[in-house]
């Protein structure tokens, strides 16, 4: 089957988030990024390549390939 | 009548105050390693603590419905205190402390900048660096320390909000190896002393409040006790005994035997 020339021909952003490798939908800011990971920015801290993000902020940054993002929240600890 | 039972209320205590905020509880629990969040849930409640200790770490991406912490315990219920444990270097405990800041709770971090992997214990340059770095960012800075009064006085310098000395290794329950170390501490610091880490039960909490310190920060002893809700209620009351008995002033002691019953008017 030939590949569908609207699908293959999308544009798509290669970045790390939480260490791993992921490509997402290009052009994306870090909400897409959150949107397509169905994460709640309200609960989740955002750090793009080491700096931190804060929430009004995530719409308005965009992504580039070779980004790195961090998706932090608190768990158990002592 | 007044006085009785009351008297001996350690209600009657001043409250612990850290950065200028009063908190109800001198015990405060972590919320790592218990075997179910609605059995850390009921320990925690237990305890009456209200400094309640968690870590920052990435979400998880395959299944991230549920997993904060923050699902179980009321925020506002609770003062959450965000840790920077399983930092090996200032960098790494600074960069977590103002990501846990940014969930936007509060600005008091307790600091950890650990030295070696099998005994947990503090690395002591790095705590300095981080701690004065994280001062003069703002942050209330809580520093998990070794035993030693030198880098408690040092800490303190550094603009720390309270320091935290070891009663021994993480997770270890070994209890307080040196009572003297922590007394001197809290003896010579302006700041509160917190003991954290190493209470394994309840006398050891009973002990080490009795030498004066503010408070306790404990976690595996509660979350690996058979019966963690039992425990949490049992420390509790140690922690508030051992405060009580500090308080009142301990009778001297002595290497010989004094009776307590009068040695006149004994029989011919």
């Amino acid at each position: 089957m030939a590949p569908i020339p609207y699908l293959s021909s999308m544009p798509e952003l290669s970045i790390t988030v939480n260490g791993e490798h992921r490509r997402i939908p290009a052009p994306a800011t870090l909400d897409d990024l959150l949107h397509e990971l169905r994460l709640d920015a309200r609960t989740v801290v955002v750090e793009h390549n080491r700096r931190i993000v804060r929430r009004p902020m995530l719409g308005e940054t965009a992504l580039a390939a070779g980004d790195a993002v961090e998706l932090v929240h608190f768990v158990g600890g002592g | 009548m007044t006085g009785g039972v009351s008297a001996v209320e350690p209600t009657l205590d001043s409250p612990l105050e850290i950065a200028g905020r009063a908190f109800r509880s001198r015990l405060m629990v972590g919320t790592g390693k218990y075997r179910s969040n609605e059995e850390m849930v009921r320990a925690i409640e237990a305890s009456g603590a209200e400094i309640v200790t968690v870590a920052v770490r990435r979400v998880d991406l395959d299944r991230s419905k549920d997993e904060s912490i923050l699902h179980h315990l009321p925020a506002d219920q609770y003062f959450l205190l965000a840790n920077t444990a399983g930092c090996y270097t200032a960098d790494d405990a600074v960069r977590y402390a103002r990501l846990a800041r940014e969930a936007g709770f509060n600005d008091f971090v307790k600091l950890e900048v650990i030295g070696d992997r099998e005994t947990l214990l503090p690395d002591v340059a790095g705590l300095l660096t981080a701690a004065r770095e994280l001062a003069r960012d703002g942050f209330k800075v809580l520093a998990y320390s070794n035993d030693d009064l030198i880098t408690a006085l040092r800490l303190e310098e550094a603009g720390c909000a309270a320091v935290m000395p070891l009663a021994s290794p993480i997770g270890s329950g070994l209890g307080l190896l040196n009572p003297y170390s922590v007394r001197t501490i809290k003896r010579r610091l302006g700041v509160p002393v917190v003991v954290d880490a190493g209470v394994g039960t309840a006398s050891d909490a009973c002990v080490t409040m009795e030498q004066g310190v503010d408070g306790i920060l404990m976690n595996t002893a509660l979350a690996e006790a058979r019966d963690p809700v039992m425990m949490a209620w049992a420390m509790r009351r140690a922690v508030d005994a051992g405060r009580a008995a500090f308080l009142a002033g301990r009778m001297p002691r002595r290497e010989v035997a004094v009776p307590s019953s009068p040695t006149r008017g004994m029989l011919e």
